[in-house]
Formats: C-alpha cells, sequence, structure tokens
C-alpha cells in the first residue's frame, strides 16, 4: 500500500495531466454536443496543432537547460514559411527543395542564436526577442506584404493522408456513426490507418513483453507485472480507439507520421542518450554539470540550433495546411509551446519536465483552441482562458512541490 | 520569571518518511552562549527553524516559551518582532546594496514611509563599530568577504533590538583570524550587552572556548545539556554526539607508495578577471601513485585555484605549464579531456558546483562518467545505472531510502559520499578532493577518510586540500605548503606538526 502512495505521489504530475486531459475533452466533447469528437473533427484537431506539438518538443529542451525560453520561434515560422513562397513562386524551384531549403534556413536561423546564447552568453531572452523581431522583418521583406501560394509536397503534407490501400473493403463494424449521430456516416473506412493502427499497438505489445523478459534475464530490474499489463493494455485500446477514428475520416495524415516520429526520436535523445542526461543536469546546477564534464557551451549551441530546426518544420507543416505563405502567420506561436510545456509539468527553473509531458500540454492547449472554437467562443474569451490555465497548471505544480519538500 | 530566556519543550516535527525531531526539549538561560552540537542531519537546524518561525506554529507539536510567554511564530517577523534573530549559513544579504541598506532592510529608519538616509548611515556607522567592522557604511556587500559579511549580519540583528542570536555555523567559510575575530565578538557582546547567543558549530574547540552550556543533539532526540564551566573535553561531546567513545580520528594506515603519477611543473595561472594579478606562480609538485599529499595554506592561498586549473582550466586565464601524466605530457583544455585524462577534481562547494540537488542519487553518481553505461558512447543503459547506484550506495553507506532519492535531501556527509562516488565511479588516476569534509560530522568523516585511504591503496595519487591542519596532519603522507599562490614548503607529514606548518606560511608572508 505504501508503495502504491508512492508510485502515485511521485507520478502524480504525470498522471494529473493525462487526467486534465481527459477531463477537458470530456468537457467540451459534451460542451459541443459531441461534435468535438466527431472524426472529422478529431483529425483535424491534429492537423491544426501540429505546430503547437513540434514546437513544444523543441522548447522543452531549451526549458530543460535552466528555464531557457525562445520567443522567437513564432517569426521563424513565418519567415521560413516566406523562404517557401518565394522558392517556389518567384524562383520556380520544385517543393521538396524549398523544403530542404527552407528546413536548413531554420536551423540557421537557429544556429545563429545559439551561437550568441552560448558563445556571447547573451541571456536567451533577450536573444530570442531581437530574433523575434529580426526574423519577422526578414520574413516581409520577402514577402512584401503579398500572401503567396504554395503547392506540391507542402500542401501533401499540410493537409495529405496516406492512401487507402483497400478502399471500400471496411464497414463501421462498431457503428461509430450511429453512435454519434454523425450527418453523413462514412459506409466504410479507412483500412490503412486501421491496420497501421493496429500494427502499431501489437508491435507496442510485444516490445514491451520482450524487453521486459531480457531486462530481467539480465538481472535488472522490473516493473511489476500487474503495472505492465495495465499500461499496455489502456495503450493498446487507446492507439486502437484513435485510428479506428481516424479511419472514420480520411485516414493517416502524413501529419501524424511526421508527428510520431518526431516524439520517437527526441523523447529517446532526452530520456536515453548522454546528451539529453546534460541538459537534465545542466538545468539542475549548471555549475556541477560544467563541472562534470558537460560542455554547457555546446548543448546551448545545439538546443538552440535544434530549437531553429524544429520550428522551420512547424513553418513548413503550417504553411502546406493554409496552402499558403503569409506575413502574418505564425503570431503567438511561442507562447502556445511554451505553454504547454509549463503545462506538461516542465519546471520554470529547468532540469525538470519530459518530452510526453509537453506532447500531453500541447494537446489540452489543442483540445481548448479547438472546443472554444466550435461552440463559438470569442477570441478574447480563448486567450483568457488559455492564460488562466497556463496560471494554475503552474500554481498546481508549485503548490504541489511545497506540499512535498523535505527540510 | 524563570532563569531560562527560552525553553522548547517537547518539540517533535516530522517530515514525510523522517521524524526529524522527537520530543527534543532545549533550555536557554539568560545571559549565556549556549552551543548546539550534533551530527550532520541530529536536527540541530530544524529545531532553530521551528524556533525561528520558518517552520510555522502548527507544523510541529509542543511548546516554545520565550521570556515566560507561550510563542506562536508564524512567519520569521513574528520571531523577529520578539527579539529573535537567526544567522543562516548561507548568509541572506543583498549583493548590490549597500551595508547600510543591508542592516537595515525590513526594519527601515524612516519618516512617513520615506526613508531617512542620514539616519539610516548614522545607526549603521554606530553599529559596524559595535561589531568592529571598518569599512564605510556605502560599501557595497559584493565589495567585503564572508568574514565582514557576518558581521554586516550580526550588525542587522542588533539593529533590531535582538536579544536572542541564532548564528548557524557562523565560522564555516571564515579563516582563522576571521572566525577569531567574530567568536570574540560574541563574547563581548554577551557581556557587555547581555546578548544571549544560540551557537550551531561543528568546530569543537570553539564550542569549548566560548560556550557556558553544550546541548548535544543526536538523530533528533536532546541528548544531554552540558555545563561548560567546568571545562569538557571534547572526547566527552564526541561521545554524546556519536553515541560512541571515539578513540582514533583517523583510520590506521600503512602507504603503499609507488613511483611519480602526476606531476606540475612551472605552473602558473592569472586572475580571470584581473588579467594583471598571478594567481598560482610557478608552482612545482609531483605525486606519487599510493600517496595522499595535503595542500595547506590558509584561506586565499590558491590551492582551490591550483586544482581547478589543473582540471582542465576550469579557473584561470593565461595559464602556462605543463601536466605530466605517467611521464607523458598531456593538455587539458576543458573538464572533459580532464575527466578522459584520469583526472578529477571533487570541488570544495558541494551544493553550488557538486550536485544536481533536484535529481536522485544513482543520476548524480553516474554524470561525470556517463560513456560507461552506455552501449554505443550514446544510449545511456538505465538498468546498469540502477545497478552502479545501488553498489556505490552499499560500498559507502549512503544513508537514504534508495538509490532513486534525491540528493537534494540527504544530509551534508551522505551528500559529500555521492560526490565521492561520482568521482571514483568516473575511475580517476589522479584525484583532488577540495576540503572533502567541510560541514560534515565527526562520524561521517571517519567513513570520508576511509573511502580516502581505500583509494590510495588503489594506487591513485590523491591530492587532499584541507583548511583543517589537524585533518591534513592526519590522514596525508606528504605536504605542500602554499601562501600567495606559492610552494613555499614541502615535507614528510610524519616531520610535521602544526606549529611549524603555520610558522613557515607567517615567515613567508613577511619575507615578501
Amino acid at each position: 500500500m505504501k508503495k502504491v502512495k508512492e508510485f502515485v505521489n511521485s507520478n502524480i504530475r504525470q498522471y494529473g495531466m493525462i487526467f486534465a486531459l481527459v477531463v477537458i475533452t470530456i468537457m467540451f466533447g459534451i460542451i459541443t454536443g459531441g461534435k468535438l469528437i466527431w472524426p472529422r473533427n478529431v483529425s483535424m484537431l491534429v492537423r491544426q496543432n501540429a505546430y503547437v506539438l513540434i514546437l513544444a518538443i523543441g522548447m522543452l529542451l531549451c526549458i530543460l537547460t535552466g528555464g531557457n525560453i525562445d520567443l522567437s520561434v513564432g517569426s521563424i515560422v513565418a519567415l521560413v514559411s516566406a523562404m517557401s513562397g518565394m522558392l517556389t513562386n518567384s524562383m520556380g524551384v520544385s517543393s521538396w527543395l524549398a523544403i530542404i531549403i527552407s528546413l536548413i534556413t531554420g536551423l540557421v536561423a537557429g544556429m545563429w542564436q545559439g551561437f550568441w546564447i552560448a558563445y556571447v552568453k547573451v541571456p536567451p531572452f533577450i536573444t530570442t526577442l531581437s530574433g523575434m523581431l529580426v526574423f519577422r522583418g526578414i520574413d516581409n521583406l520577402i514577402l512584401e506584404g503579398k500572401t503567396l501560394p504554395l503547392s506540391g509536397l507542402y500542401v501533401t503534407i499540410g493537409t495529405g493522408s496516406v492512401p487507402d490501400i483497400m478502399p471500400n473493403t471496411i464497414r463501421d463494424f462498431l457503428h461509430v456513426g450511429d453512435l454519434l449521430k454523425l450527418q453523413n456516416k462514412p459506409e466504410f473506412i479507412n483500412a490503412t490507418m486501421l491496420l497501421v493502427g493496429f500494427i502499431l499497438s501489437i508491435v507496442y505489445v510485444f516490445v514491451v513483453i520482450f524487453a521486459r523478459k531480457s531486462k530481467k534475464a539480465r538481472g535488472y530490474e522490473v516493473d511489476s507485472l500487474q503495472s505492465v499489463i495495465i499500461k499496455v493494455i489502456a495503450f493498446f485500446i487507446v492507439i486502437n480507439i484513435f485510428s479506428y477514428w481516424l479511419a472514420m475520416d480520411e485516414g493517416l495524415p502524413i501529419m501524424l507520421i511526421l508527428l510520431v516520429v518526431l516524439y520517437a526520436i527526441y523523447s529517446f535523445i532526452a530520456s536515453k542518450t548522454i546528451p539529453g542526461r546534460h541538459l537534465y543536469a545542466m538545468g539542475g546546477n549548471l555549475k556541477a554539470a560544467e563541472l562534470s564534464g558537460v560542455n554547457t557551451k555546446k548543448m546551448m549551441f545545439l538546443v538552440y540550433s535544434n530549437m531553429g530546426l524544429l520550428a522551420g518544420v512547424a513553418g513548413i507543416v503550417t504553411a502546406g495546411r493554409l496552402m499558403a505563405a503569409s506575413p502574418n502567420v505564425g503570431q503567438s506561436f511561442e507562447l502556445d509551446a511554451i505553454g504547454a510545456c509549463f503545462i506538461g509539468g516542465a519546471s520554470a527553473t529547468g532540469g525538470v519536465g519530459t518530452i510526453w509531458g509537453a506532447v500531453v500540454g500541447a494537446f489540452i492547449m489543442g483540445v481548448m483552441n479547438n472546443g472554444m472554437s466550435i461552440i463559438g467562443l470569442n477570441v478574447f474569451w480563448q486567450s483568457i482562458a488559455k492564460g488562466m490555465v497556463v496560471l494554475l497548471a503552474v500554481a498546481f505544480d508549485m503548490y504541489s512541490k511545497s506540499k512535498s519538500r523535505l527540510g | 520569571m524563570s532563569e531560562y530566556i527560552l525553553e522548547m519543550r517537547n518539540i517533535t516535527k516530522e517530515f514525510p518518511g523522517v521524524t526529524a525531531l522527537s520530543n527534543v526539549t532545549f533550555q536557554v538561560k539568560k545571559g549565556e552562549i549556549h552551543a548546539l552540537v550534533g551530527e550532520n542531519g541530529a536536527g540541530k537546524s530544524t529545531l532553530m527553524n521551528v524556533l525561528s518561525g520558518i517552520y510555522p506554529y502548527g507544523s510541529y507539536s509542543g511548546d516554545i516559551i520565550y521570556k515566560g510567554q507561550e510563542c506562536r511564530f508564524r512567519t520569521i517577523r513574528d520571531s523577529e518582532a520578539v527579539g529573535i534573530a537567526i544567522i543562516h549559513q548561507e548568509l541572506a544579504l543583498s549583493p548590490y546594496l549597500t551595508i547600510a541598506e543591508n542592516i537595515f532592510i525590513g526594519n527601515e529608519r524612516a519618516k512617513n514611509g520615506v526613508i531617512d538616509w542620514d539616519e539610516t548611515n548614522k545607526e549603521a556607522a554606530a553599529l559596524l563599530k559595535t561589531v568592529g567592522l571598518n569599512e564605510k557604511c556605502s560599501t557595497q556587500v559584493r565589495n567585503i568577504g564572508v568574514g565582514k559579511q557576518q558581521l554586516v549580519e550580526i550588525a542587522k540583528a542588533l539593529g533590531r533590538k535582538c536579544e536572542l542570536l541564532i548564528l548557524d555555523e557562523p565560522t564555516a567559510a571564515l579563516n582563522d583570524d576571521d572566525s577569531e575575530h567574530l567568536l570574540n565578538l560574541l563574547k563581548k557582546l554577551n557581556k557587555e550587552q547581555g546578548m544571549t547567543c544560540i551557537l550551531i558549530s561543528h568546530k569543537l574547540h570553539e564550542v569549548l572556548s566560548i560556550a557556558d552550556s553544550i546541548t548535544v543533539l543526536r538523530d533528533g532526540k536532546t541528548i544531554e545539556t552540558l555545563d561548560n564551566s567546568i571545562p569538557v573535553s571534547e572526547n566527552r561531546i564526541i561521545k554524546g554526539m556519536v553515541g560512541r567513545e571515539l578513540t582514533d580520528r583517523f583510520p590506521k594506515h600503512t602507504p603503499k607508495i609507488g613511483e611519480v603519477g602526476f606531476e606540475i611543473k612551472n605552473w602558473t595561472v592569472y586572475d580571470p578577471l584581473n588579467e594583471e594579478r598571478v594567481v598560482i606562480n610557478n608552482v612545482n609538485m609531483k605525486f606519487r601513485k599510493g600517496e595522499i599529499v595535503g595542500l595547506a595554506g590558509l584561506m586565499g592561498a590558491g590551492r582551490t585555484e591550483l586544482a581547478m586549473s589543473v582540471f582542465g582550466k576550469a579557473y584561470g586565464t593565461k595559464i602556462s605549464g605543463t601536466l605530466i601524466k605517467d611521464g607523458k605530457e598531456i593538455t587539458l583544455n576543458n573538464v572533459e579531456q580532464a575527466i578522459t585524462n584520469g583526472i578529477a577534481y571533487v570541488t570544495e562547494d558541494r551544493k553550488q558546483a557538486g550536485l544536481v540537488h533536484i535529481q536522485d542519487i544513482k543520476s548524480n553518481i553516474t554524470l561525470a562518467n556517463l560513456k560507461k553505461i552506455t552501449t554505443n558512447g550514446f544510449v545511456v543503459n538505465e538498468d546498469e545505472e540502477i545497478i552502479i547506484g545501488k553498489d556505490y550506495r552499499e560500498r559507502f553507506n549512503i544513508k537514504s531510502t534508495s538509490v532513486f532519492q534525491k540528493v537534494g535531501n540527504l544530509s551534508g556527509g551522505n551528500q559529500q559520499k555521492v560526490v565521492l562516488s561520482k568521482w571514483i565511479f568516473a575511475a580517476p588516476d589522479v584525484l583532488i578532493l577540495d576540503e572533502p569534509t567541510r560541514g560534515i560530522d565527526v562520524g561521517a568523516k571517519y567513513e570520508i577518510y576511509k573511502i580516502i585511504l581505500q583509494l590510495a591503496d588503489a594506487g591513485k595519487c590523491v591530492i587532499m586540500i584541507s583548511s583543517e591542519l589537524v585533518e591534513i596532519l592526519g590522514i596525508t603522507d606528504r605536504l605542500y605548503i602554499m601562501n600567495e599562490g606559492r610552494v613555499v614548503g614541502e615535507m614528510k607529514t610524519s616531520e610535521a606538526t602544526q606549529e611549524e606548518i603555520m610558522s613557515i606560511i607567517i615567515r613567508s608572508s613577511a619575507g615578501r
């Protein structure tokens, strides 16, 4: 019993977050009369909020180094989309080459800031505030206030889905269409999505079981069988329901593949690799990390360079979804990303936080954005609501920390 | 009214999973200097935090009677209002404010809400005179040394008409001169103004020289209160603190000294903030395998600077000279290179530079050598990490709930064991220990000494910086004496005495 209590206490933030996400989703599900969880809306929610998730992943790494944030990401998103517009329209570059050049632009913007932060020791807040103005300015210079159309690979990434390998074969066998009282129920659902989801969930189950076995065989400690089984079953069900939902609509969004891959890579780097561990150590105690052989300058440079690159990815995703490069895109994106990280349990002084948390935080932001839009809430009220949620999330953190602190 | 100015009765304070104080009774007579001693984690600071209102009324059980009245302090301001002042180990001064501003912070001399600077400065000057601090009131606090900052803290307490002054390890960061001045000041305030003092200290000789009574705490319980008017012996106190007679303060050991493993040649370092100033001046040293070499000297002798400049140029600028390890010259341009070349430096400042407090024991131990637990130099094997953490936890007897406990929640001695584990796990050949037992109680010190001796026996070059001469004499095989950035003497420890070392230092200063 004591162990259970300890476990819950040490993971309260993590489970609290998921709990909050579920509550918010149910709440908006009810308020919107079920519209929030309509398959069409779920797939739109993923596409619309992909940028928050991508930016939050990069932002979390910045925050881990010591509560440092990057204010310039919204402007880099705009700069990258402007580059894309210019390259494909006035210069006639093919869309895949334009994407590569645009990503490099984002990376260079990040490296520029990383240089000033890491090697000249200009505080990140100041450097990225400058970047926010500079990159927004360049964006406007490039577009001259005009909006340029985008096509090709941009649109595929932004709005496309993986084609159905077996169209019109699987019916809505769970009758979700009737359950949700959808206006235009799809007769058939997307087989690819369903299959991919099912295979992924099976692979996940086997990986977990295999990893546990091999750990045990090598004499390492393993989690209790019960907790593993509960976790695996829960995950299995969630993946399959989610993919069924998306299968009811257009199927597997290409953007979702991108998100899953980014999540997997960064979550691995943050939790399992030496650079990841160094980041956490830096945020915990910079001086101690330095004296333990962590190259703190290099890490700062890499983290901010990476943020630029991810802002570039977010820029391409956003431009692709809008099918256009417009000069004012990306306004206040940085705040969404920072908010997602803090809702997700990142510490404002660094050293604490997970990629998983940032992702859940981004989803909370996304559900709120989407839900409030559906009920037609005035954008000003939306802004007030988001602001309050960020404040309360961090306040809850501070409160639970002060409760658990030892003398 | 009883003879006691303060009585704390049956104080019990619990933290989640730990009882920090259990039924503690503590009585202080009016006008005495009362020392509170005990090992780290015995509950001294917790008791004082209860007294000063940092742990508010209701978070503990028991009664506090001050000047015959029961007190229920909810904040520090409450306790200050009745004349109790506490000076913590970490000073609570604002570095960019002047001495006068610091003295009257939160207690401003004001008329109708507007600060009266003339009055402030006048009173501050008077207070500085009382505490014997010869500085201008308008000097910024960051420009004066730690010793003087302590005096400012005391002036601040006096400015609040404090009658009961609590000092938590006031001399831990001070050199001998400053310590003596501080202790004399306490005696003077005690005699002339009848100030009652509670002094928490690990330095037993200080305690014996100024305290009227001594209360010993152990494991959150009051063990005894000794009357020092009939002189008490150091061993008598230690017996109370550790619960047994400590016959040997240093473990017995026969050194196995091998060939020269590490050499510092013509090492010169300049101050990074003032490139004209030489901090280390042409230092030459040799270290043999299996030998423990002490670096003795006063504060500011340049020992820490020497160690850090050797450790991948972590300190200093315009560094010149050569380092020779196992007969080969090595270049260390950053800490990472130093570690890969088998050099380790255990910092003197555990809290600021030694540990990541919000991380657990195992992560702290592996931090300096994560490569060792990776499969391909990149991916960390967390399971291996747990095993290593457990191994060190058992080997060095790190008192903790598990390897998942955050190091910020450990006592000083156990934190130091984690730091040592970290550097031992880094598998160095040369280990530089900077004040490895600072702020650590007697029992834990003994365990740390044992670890150090084991390292030497494993054939490592151990370099030990310590301000406690007794410790250097007790544990090293050979020692260098440093003063003002130079080596001014070298001798075998068996032939050295405290008096001789001090006289060499003083003569070398006078000769310049």
